[in-house]
């Protein structure tokens, strides 16, 4: 599904990852984790475009993406979260989704301006699709609020909801329960499931070990810029390298 | 959430405004302030879309706006061709330039771009001032011909009135459509978080390109409505501080809002001929203005206005409630 290979990315003399490879099932919820500085937004960031890296590759479905910014991606169906979350924050709940829409719709500026026919029966489909992800994401009550006005935690759900309309087949979230009450990371680990059976793929950095353990089928764990370890939950739990370098950090 | 029917009923009610000022306002002057009130909305609402919505300055409008109206003039009185075709011909020869010109000066941001634009605006004054030849350099150019539709000619201030104004609508209604398209979407996207919308597919590149390229072609219309309503045009109305003026009646009016650019145009225009007794000193009037609005109503008129008589209002009741 996703293929990683010799990804290594510095910062003038700072060496931020070096050498990473893995890959990623389909279907399948992989969880990436590792102590802070590891290099796991970093390798977000390349991998949805957003850097260019130092050398190494990145197949989606095998097709090489290493080179291709982040606007093009949508296309493909690799989309992400943001850590601090990335709102439209002028926007209303449902125009931030409608927004995920924007690569399944064609209208340009004239038929826009002039409210073709086709245009506005495109509009209307957007809107439909954007309310049914909105459903899906719990949040339909919030659909006419400014986005920029939801608590964190709706704000999380409303991202989700926004990367979900843009049709993924992968999803890449990073650290989407920092910020969330128990309750609420209770509300994301039902949800990340629910994608999961849609279909979705889902990649996930995350800081809360509780979470990760319980719903990742695979984990990476990052250290120090390189990969450290690689397995299920369980032999993540049992592996005397990624206990030292979580103690050691501590 | 824009509710549809109250949309339609405000811009109809505009409309009917602008239809029936005409009848209470006879005097020349004040219709000729009106028609700068029209020119100047369609050139704040071109600044806007670029500056409110996708959130990228310009301070080189004054010199789109200056083309429109140049190569209007210059086809029109040098080579006798249609005022029609050559409006036509000026709004896709800016639409085009900024196109391309816009591909390498919208990489930049923030001061970068400002500056960019700024240059650009300089260099297309200098040409106005220097290619004497074909523009009369400084002391401008004369004897363009009103426009007409089928021997029926526009060369009294009432009708340009009501042409200039047809324009403006026209503009205004389109602009309100564009903003609440997926277009409009992604441009307020790319404004609020620049990479979020590159995640979601959004070509900030691209549509920042073809916005800013749609600004300079509007611009360029009201330019060469200027020049067809005035019929003659010099370089001094197309300088750096027109463009300046422009950005103070889109931040004046509200930033983000088609019925602030018409706010802001309109108080800016009224604004200087109530203060033509202070002469030079206007511009301190001007800046004055902005500091105050920045401070007090970041939102503009449109949004300050009506937050105003709430925080009013709320003022009110409470007092009733204490004196009760």
């Amino acid at each position: 599904m996703l293929e990683v290979r010799n990804l290594t990315q510095r910062f003038g003399g700072i060496t931020a990852l070096e050498d990473i490879s893995f890959n990623v099932t389909k279907g399948e919820i992989t969880g990436v984790i590792g102590p802070n500085g590891a290099g796991k937004t970093t390798l977000f960031n390349i991998v949805t475009g957003i850097y260019a890296q130092t050398s190494g590759t990145v197949h989606l479905e095998g097709k090489d993406i290493s080179a291709l910014p982040a606007e093009m991606l949508a296309a493909k169906g690799l989309v992400r979260t943001f850590q601090n979350i990335e709102l439209f924050g002028n926007m209303t709940v449902l125009e931030n989704v409608m927004l995920g829409l924007h690569t399944q719709s064609r209208s340009g500026i004239l038929s826009c301006m002039f409210k073709a026919p086709w245009h506005l029966k495109e509009e209307r489909n957007i809107r439909e699709i954007a309310s049914e992800w909105l459903e899906f994401c719990d949040i339909t009550d919030l659909a006419d609020q400014k986005a920029s006005n939801l608590p964190f935690g709706k704000g999380r759900m409303l991202e989700i909801a926004r990367a979900m309309a843009v049709r993924p087949s992968i999803m890449l979230m990073d650290e989407p329960a920092a910020g969330l009450n128990n309750r609420e990371t209770a509300e994301l680990a039902t949800l990340i499931r629910k994608i999961r059976d849609k279909g979705v793929t889902v990649v996930l950095v995350e800081h809360d070990m509780e979470l990760v353990m319980d719903i990742c089928d695979r984990i990476i764990v990052l250290n120090l810029g390189r990969k450290l370890a690689e397995g299920t939950p369980r032999e993540i739990q049992e592996n005397q390298a990624v206990i030292s370098a979580y103690l050691g950090e501590g | 959430m824009f509710s549809k029917h109250r949309e339609i009923f405000k811009f109809l009610s505009l409309v009917l405004v602008v239809l029936i000022t005409p009848l209470l306002v006879h005097e020349g002057y004040l219709l000729n302030v009106l028609i700068f009130v029209g020119i100047h909305t369609i050139l704040s609402l071109a600044l806007n879309l670029l500056l409110g919505y996708a959130g990228q300055i310009s301070l080189g409008q004054a010199g789109f706006f200056g083309l429109g109206a140049y190569i209007s003039g210059i086809l029109t009185t040098t080579h006798a061709i249609n005022p029609w075709i050559a409006m036509l011909a000026a709004a896709t020869i800016v639409t085009t330039l900024a196109f391309f010109v816009g591909f390498p000066i919208l990489k930049l941001k923030g001061h970068y771009l400002a500056m960019a634009t700024l240059g650009l605006g300089i260099i297309i004054y200098i040409v106005f001032n220097e290619a004497v030849d074909r523009t009369g350099g400084p002391s401008g150019l004369s004897g363009i011909p009103n426009l007409s539709i089928a021997g029926y000619t526009f060369n009294t201030d009432l009708k340009n009135y009501y042409l200039i104004w047809t324009f403006t609508l026209v503009a205004m209604g389109l602009s309100l459509n564009l903003v609440h398209s997926r277009i409009g979407r992604a441009l307020r996207a790319i404004h609020d978080s620049e990479v979020a919308a590159r995640v979601m597919g959004v070509n900030a590149r691209v549509l920042k390109v073809q916005i800013f390229a749609l600004s300079a072609g509007l611009s360029a219309i009201a330019g060469s409505l200027y020049a067809h309503t005035m019929t003659f045009i010099a370089p001094a109305s197309f300088g750096f501080n027109f463009s300046v003026e422009l950005v103070t009646m889109v931040i004046i009016g509200g930033l983000a809002s088609i019925y602030g650019s018409l706010l802001g145009a309109a108080l800016l225009t009224v604004l200087p001929e109530m203060l033509r007794a202070f002469q030079d000193y206007d511009i301190i009037v001007y800046g004055l203005l902005l500091v105050l609005m920045t401070m007090f109503m970041p939102g503009g008129l449109v949004k300050g206005i009506p937050e105003l008589f709430t925080s009013i209002r709320a003022r009110a009741t409470r007092k009733v409630k204490t004196d009760a």
